[in-house]
């Protein structure tokens, strides 16, 4: 019973470790591939090392992790290159270059991956869980070898950190500067190519791109600061692998990669929908409150011109003499005004300036346009 | 051959035709990952379908993929709209999600029907003749080449009937609101034939073959056509050749069918980005050195004239000289040097190189260009 | 007022445009009585709305307030009287297909759904492309034509299209003088046969020769009419702010000589 509980502890641990170094590092190189736009990149890759894999595994014929680490990551790395060959040469956009080399590269995965189901050997049972991962078939060198990859990862940010912020951000700019930019892009996808690779075994090829979206995309929603961005959306990752990886153990049958994914988006759906000043939610409301500031300011204005055949500006007039004039529902714009105290409503269906509203629609009148266009 | 193989034959064809028909308005509206992130969002709508109607055979798993790609399709957009996230971000995000939830529902409810993990990555084609159709005991085949042949049908009666439709808004989307053909209704129309398509190539070739035949193959008619509908007929004819070969070659290497369809796919087009005559890299290559060779042969005329009659002129004007002063390599400068005497626009006698009459001409008005 | 008179000869009729991008206005409260058979150009600094404009006209955006009638009826009865030669760089130059195609495409509102173009509507392209110049050029693919033909080509793909009111955006960006001189022709002989022409333009120095009325614009609408009457300093400025000292010295030259 305690031999049980120890062993299963055990292989918790091991699965533990693992989530969190995928999360962590594939979240940190997350935010580099959201802001540069090459998020589907991660879909490519993943895909395009599964063939590596299967090449790794046909010339060693035993499962070693580095060896099928580098394999998935030369073959990765083929098919980004591949990826940009086609784009610099043809009038093919990247999004049909990034379908040839996913599809073309997994087809030939499969291919070898059947024919591997014929070679007579013991060790190849495994292989199938790189395509949809599995947390229970990780042994303690698998995790090493990730730990290992993702510490260089992490080193290697840290050292080009200034560069990479530039590169996300301005990278014609950066050149202008006399910045290698080639290298350090070449340098910065094959980080991404690392941190994919990394998750290959726990997330699968299929879902291991959403691992180099997600976690960016909801840390986005919360922080405008790329520091902030990098550290939140490797805590996202590491979080979500974690917690998926801990539901995959508890409850029976369930594969981790998906289960990840399924926590992850979780994450971005919360952020997406309530984060402050980014959430859609928050978005709602501001829209609203401009919308009846729009309607609002305008029918001041309106007023104003109105006012002006008149010798006295605080004569009332009818609503539909304003509707005639205005724009929109008149009767809510009016409302909205008075709540603010910019008109008075003294009979029934007659509006008028107060002295406050008179004032800010002379304001209006001279300002609202010299901010954005008097020169 | 027996019949079973032939079976696969005819189903591989025809699969191949029905992804690459729709395909080619995908590449040309540069959506060709919205095939991905259909293929994989299908699945969650049979899985669905499935628990309700209990019968995989069921035409409602169609109606049901179908709505769950058009759905996929529909909260993408609404994700760039919201302009939160970038396309590419917003494609990435929602089609996983989706593909998670449909495998987490078979691990938990469903691990028992044949609908696992692999079959849906890989297809499996070669099961097809194993599911007969039978109308009053009648023997019509396998059911999978019914279904699909429909969808086929339905493919070819889609471009034919909105062709002009589908040209005018892939081209021009705003003229196309102008005359009012409603480029969002034809988006839509076609996200609709794209899902159905993939949820009945799925089923053979599993959901990231389904990419391969719907991208590819128009990607290689791309390469080679000036037409769209010599476009529409190269994608068909590649799609075709690519499911016959990748037959050939899972049947002599005995692999994986729908595997080797791809990585014949994936051939076709190599073959296309090497040789396309406007746009392979082999006519890029020869046009770059024949335009250089050009350039270089004017730069000598030009040089041979600026030391003409001059005390340096035995100096300036050989070979050796031009080796070191234009910093060519011997066997580049000899290249040249034996471009100019065909053109008879220089003499060579040793090292030392003289104009003809023709070159002085040439060399005046290079250089009167340059200025 | 004899408003009534006056709105039964108008091509286009705008009343109280405002569009809006959250609080900031792109237009506002813009006015316009484009009558029949006018070259009218719409003038303004970058981002003044001028492409805006042209779009909520055709309805291509919707605005936040106010009415826009076509012909006196709303833009969607009118679709097929409205002809659009739009930017160059919206479009995407290397779809498979030639120069005539792309001009038969002017041909698909009078077609209709499902219905295929017919040997008329072939020579109906042909003679547009003979118009513009681009006779030689009906088999090139788009992306061998120069920028220039490029917007011929478009040119006579809105003339196919039979329209009696034209809306071009700034059809002279990066065309040859030779380019811009055919367009130029072709929009007045349009103007000579009634038709009304609305053109984005962002040029001022060739704005008199080539139009007779002007509205400039900057998020609203500074002035409004015929080309001498509104081309004065101070609405230039007003338009442009400062910015245009060179231009104004420039064009008060130009209309003193």
């Amino acid at each position: 019973m305690i031999a049980e509980f120890f062993q299963f502890n055990y292989t918790l641990t091991i699965v533990m470790a693992g989530a969190f170094i995928l999360g962590i590092s594939s979240g940190l190189l997350s935010s580099f591939a959201v802001l540069r736009q090459q998020s589907l990149l991660g879909d490519v890759i993943s895909h395009a090392a599964f063939p590596g894999i299967a090449i790794a595994f046909l010339i060693m014929m035993t499962k070693d992790p580095l060896g099928l680490f580098f394999g998935a990551m030369v073959s990765g790395w083929i098919g980004t290159l591949f990826v940009n060959a086609i784009v610099r040469f043809t009038t093919l956009s990247y999004d049909a270059a990034f379908g040839i080399i996913l599809s073309v590269f997994f087809g030939l995965g499969i291919v070898l991956l059947s024919y591997i189901q014929r070679v007579p050997s013991s060790e190849k049972a495994g292989l199938n869980s790189f395509l949809f991962g599995s947390a229970s078939t990780m042994l303690y060198q698998d995790v090493i070898t990730m730990a290992l990859f993702s510490l260089i990862i992490i080193l290697f940010i840290f050292l080009f950190w200034k560069e990479f912020k530039l590169l996300s951000f301005d990278p014609n700019f950066m050149s202008s500067l006399g910045f290698p930019v080639h290298k350090l892009n070449l340098l910065l996808t094959t980080l991404l190519v690392i941190s994919i690779v990394i998750g290959l075994q726990m997330v699968g090829v299929v879902l291991m791109s959403a691992m180099v979206i997600a976690p960016a995309a909801a840390a986005r929603q919360w922080t405008s600061h790329l520091g902030t961005m990098v550290l939140l959306s490797g805590f996202f990752g590491l979080l979500s692998g974690v917690i998926g990886t801990l539901f995959s153990n508890f409850i029976p049958h369930i594969s981790t990669g998906p289960m990840i994914v399924v926590i992850v988006s979780f994450f971005v759906v919360v952020s997406l929908l309530f984060a402050p000043h980014r959430g859609l939610i928050w978005n709602w409301i501001q829209n609203y409150y401009y919308r009846s500031n729009i309607r609002a300011n305008s029918m001041l204005v309106n007023m104003l011109l109105f006012s002006e055949s008149q010798t006295d500006p605080y004569h009332c007039h009818q609503l539909s003499a304003l509707t005639a004039i205005g724009r929109g529902p008149a009767l809510r714009a009016m409302k909205e005004l008075q709540r603010q105290q910019y008109v008075r409503n003294p009979e029934a269906d007659l509006w008028g300036f107060t002295k406050r509203g008179y004032q800010k629609a002379q304001h209006l009148q001279a300002t609202l346009f010299k901010d954005d266009h008097g020169y | 051959m027996g019949i079973e193989q032939l079976y696969i034959i005819i189903l591989a064809c025809i699969v191949a035709a029905s992804c690459s028909l729709c395909g080619v308005f995908l590449i040309l509206r540069r959506l060709a990952l919205i095939s991905d992130a259909i293929s994989h969002s299908v699945l969650l709508g049979i899985v669905i379908a499935f628990f309700f109607v209990h019968d995989l055979n069921s035409p409602i798993l169609i109606l049901g993929a179908t709505l769950t790609g058009v759905l996929m399709v529909y909260l993408t957009e609404l994700l760039i709209s919201s302009k939160r996230l970038k396309k590419d971000a917003s494609i990435g995000l929602v089609f996983p999600l989706f593909f998670s939830i449909s495998i987490l529902l078979i691990n938990l409810f469903a691990h028992d029907i044949h609908l696992d993990q692999d079959s849906v990555l890989l297809g499996e084609i070669a099961f097809t003749p194993f599911r007969l159709f039978s109308l009053w005991g009648l023997n019509l085949g396998p059911v999978s080449l019914w279904v699909m042949g429909v969808i086929l049908l339905l493919n070819i009666a889609f471009v034919a009937a909105f062709y002009k439709e589908l040209k005018l808004s892939t081209f021009d989307s705003g003229l196309a609101t102008m005359l009012g053909f409603f480029p969002t209704f034809i988006h839509y129309a076609l996200m609709s034939v794209v899902s159905i398509t993939a949820v009945g190539a799925f089923e053979s070739v599993g959901a990231i073959l389904v990419v391969a035949l719907m991208v590819v193959p128009p990607a290689t008619a791309y390469l080679l056509s000036h037409r769209l509908s010599h476009m529409i007929a190269l994608s068909l004819l590649f799609g075709i050749l690519a499911s016959l070969l990748g037959y050939l070659m899972a049947f002599l290497l005995d692999v994986s069918i729908a595997g080797s369809m791809a990585v014949m796919t994936g051939i076709l087009f190599f073959l296309a980005f090497i040789f396309s005559p406007s746009q392979g890299i082999l006519i890029k290559f020869l046009l770059y050195h024949k335009q250089r060779l050009l350039f270089s042969a004017n730069m000598l005329l030009i040089q041979l004239l600026d030391h003409e009659g001059t005390h340096t002129e035995q100096t300036e004007n050989t070979v050796s000289n031009l080796v070191i002063h234009m910093q060519w390599s011997y066997s580049f400068a000899n290249k040249v040097v034996t471009y100019a005497l065909q053109h008879g626009f220089v003499n060579r006698s040793n090292d030392f190189l003289t104009l003809t009459s023709l070159g002085r001409e040439k060399a005046r008005h290079v250089s009167v260009m340059d200025s | 007022m004899n408003a009534k008179l006056i709105d039964d000869d108008c091509a286009v009729l705008v009343q109280d445009l405002t569009v809006a991008y959250r609080e900031k206005p792109v237009l506002w409260d813009i006015d316009l009585k484009i009558p029949k058979g006018v070259l009218l150009a719409i003038v303004g600094p970058n981002g003044a709305g001028k492409t805006t404009l042209l779009r909520s006209i055709m309805g291509l955006i919707k605005p936040a307030a106010g009415n826009v009638s076509i012909f006196g009826q709303s833009i969607h009865q009118q679709k097929k009287s409205i002809g659009y030669m739009p930017q160059r760089g919206s479009v995407d130059w290397d779809f498979p297909t030639d120069a005539l195609d792309v001009v038969m495409m002017g041909r698909y509102g009078h077609l209709g759904w499902f219905k295929r173009p017919s040997k008329t509507d072939k020579k109906l392209a042909l003679d547009a492309l003979d118009r513009v110049g681009m006779a030689d050029f009906s088999h090139h693919q788009l992306n061998q034509l120069s920028g220039g033909q490029q917007q011929r080509v478009f040119l006579a793909r809105a003339l196919v299209q039979d329209a009696d009111l034209y809306f071009m955006d700034e059809p002279f960006v990066g065309v040859d003088a030779v380019t811009e001189k055919t367009i130029i022709e072709l929009l007045k002989e349009l103007r000579n046969q009634a038709k009304t022409v609305v053109v984005v333009h962002h040029d001022l120095q060739t704005l008199s020769d080539y139009f007779d009325w002007v509205s400039l614009l900057n998020v609203r609408q500074i002035a409004y009419g015929s080309v001498k009457d509104v081309l004065t300093q101070e609405n230039l400025k007003t338009t442009y702010g400062g910015r245009s000292a060179f231009l104004t010295a420039n064009q008060s030259a130009h209309n003193q000589s």
